[in-house]
């Protein structure tokens, strides 16, 4: 078992290797979709098959979307040179970020041995207290409802930002148009 | 492109036509049954969504299904929302934000926990029409900002 696993991660790196270095875009996007895939078989192996019906299907649909847009902007927006004030950004929010993640993960209980109390609990209680069979909905939506509200308004503020970005960018306003609720026909073609 | 003006061939949209209700009807049992077997409202929305690109491509985004799903989106993402945030609320009555106020039915059956399968379908409208949203924000960026600007006016 650990040797698959082993195996599988390192093919994922191999993967996303793969992807960073394609020239070509739509091999890099092809190289990302066996990442996500690989991913998600990880995931089936570990026992996790909700994050893998996830995974699966949120790759497709990155991929599709990816492909729908690298091939007709190919490799145009690669390469524009940064100014300084965006590479300090960048390297300091690395580091913040590495040293959350340090000080974050020295706090944590070893990985897998000691499980965290709160995890007995919702093992113990999750079907008598929520009725659910799948202890993992049973924690997404009742015990951590409230994760689950953020992670709703995330995407709610993500769509929201990419559609001021395109209306900003696209100037007129049109691009935004559809995303509103109208799209399709009610302009006329300005061929 | 030739799927931006009138979408791919008749036998093309005519499967896709098909696959698109079974696709949907896949992910709305994804997101019933999210309570009792691996999957629920976030798996389930995503595959809703790309039931809906699949459309996209087939019909070019100006006619067929996901036109029309297209013209909802933005009612159907804050349907989710108020929904989630409603069945959330109601639980104030009877104790606290977030509590699961409705009755349960017997265990290993779709009413042993109503509360959740409510939050998996909210889930559903919210990330199926939300990712919906996104992939078209794309295309129509791609579109307003891409290399070919004439002839192309809505989705």
């Amino acid at each position: 078992m650990d040797v698959i696993l082993i195996g599988l991660a390192a093919f994922l790196l191999l993967g996303s290797v793969a992807a960073l270095e394609m020239k070509n875009l739509l091999s890099a996007v092809i190289a990302v979709g066996v990442v996500g895939m690989g991913l998600s078989i990880l995931f089936l192996l570990l026992g996790a098959p909700d994050i893998a019906i996830t995974q699966v299907v949120v790759e497709v649909i990155v991929v599709t979307v990816m492909i729908r847009a690298t091939t007709r902007t190919a490799d145009e927006e690669s390469g524009r040179p940064r100014s300084l004030a965006t590479v300090v950004a960048g390297v300091g929010a690395v580091l913040v970020l590495v040293g959350v993640a340090v000080a974050a993960f020295a706090a944590l209980p070893r990985f897998g041995a000691p499980r965290p109390t709160p995890s007995d609990f919702y093992l113990a209680e999750a079907q008598r207290s929520t009725g659910a069979a799948n202890v993992v909905t049973s924690i997404v939506l009742d015990f951590r409802g409230y994760d689950t509200l953020g992670e709703a308004t995330v995407i709610l503020v993500s769509i929201a930002g990419a559609l001021v970005i395109a209306r900003h960018v696209a100037g007129d306003g049109k691009a935004g148009a559809g995303g509103a609720g109208a799209p399709s026909g009610q302009e006329a073609p300005r061929a | 492109m030739r799927s931006d003006r009138d979408g791919l061939s008749v036998i093309v949209q005519v499967v896709a036509r098909w696959t698109l209700v079974l696709i949907v009807v896949y992910g709305f049992g994804v997101a019933f049954y999210g309570h009792l077997t691996p999957g629920g409202g976030f798996a389930g929305g995503v595959v809703v969504a790309c039931g809906f690109v699949l459309a996209t491509l087939a019909f070019g985004g100006r006619a067929g299904p996901a036109a029309a799903f297209h013209r909802r989106v933005a009612g159907l993402e804050a349907a989710g929302a108020l929904t989630y945030l409603g069945m959330a609320a109601i639980g104030w009555t009877v104790g606290h934000f977030m509590q699961a106020w409705t009755p349960r039915g017997a265990v290993f059956t779709l009413a042993s926990a109503p509360f959740l399968v409510v939050l998996n379908l909210a889930i559903l409208l919210k990330v199926g029409a939300g990712l919906f949203a996104g992939f078209m924000v794309l295309v129509l960026f791609d579109r307003a900002t891409g290399p070919s600007r004439d002839g192309e006016g809505g989705a």
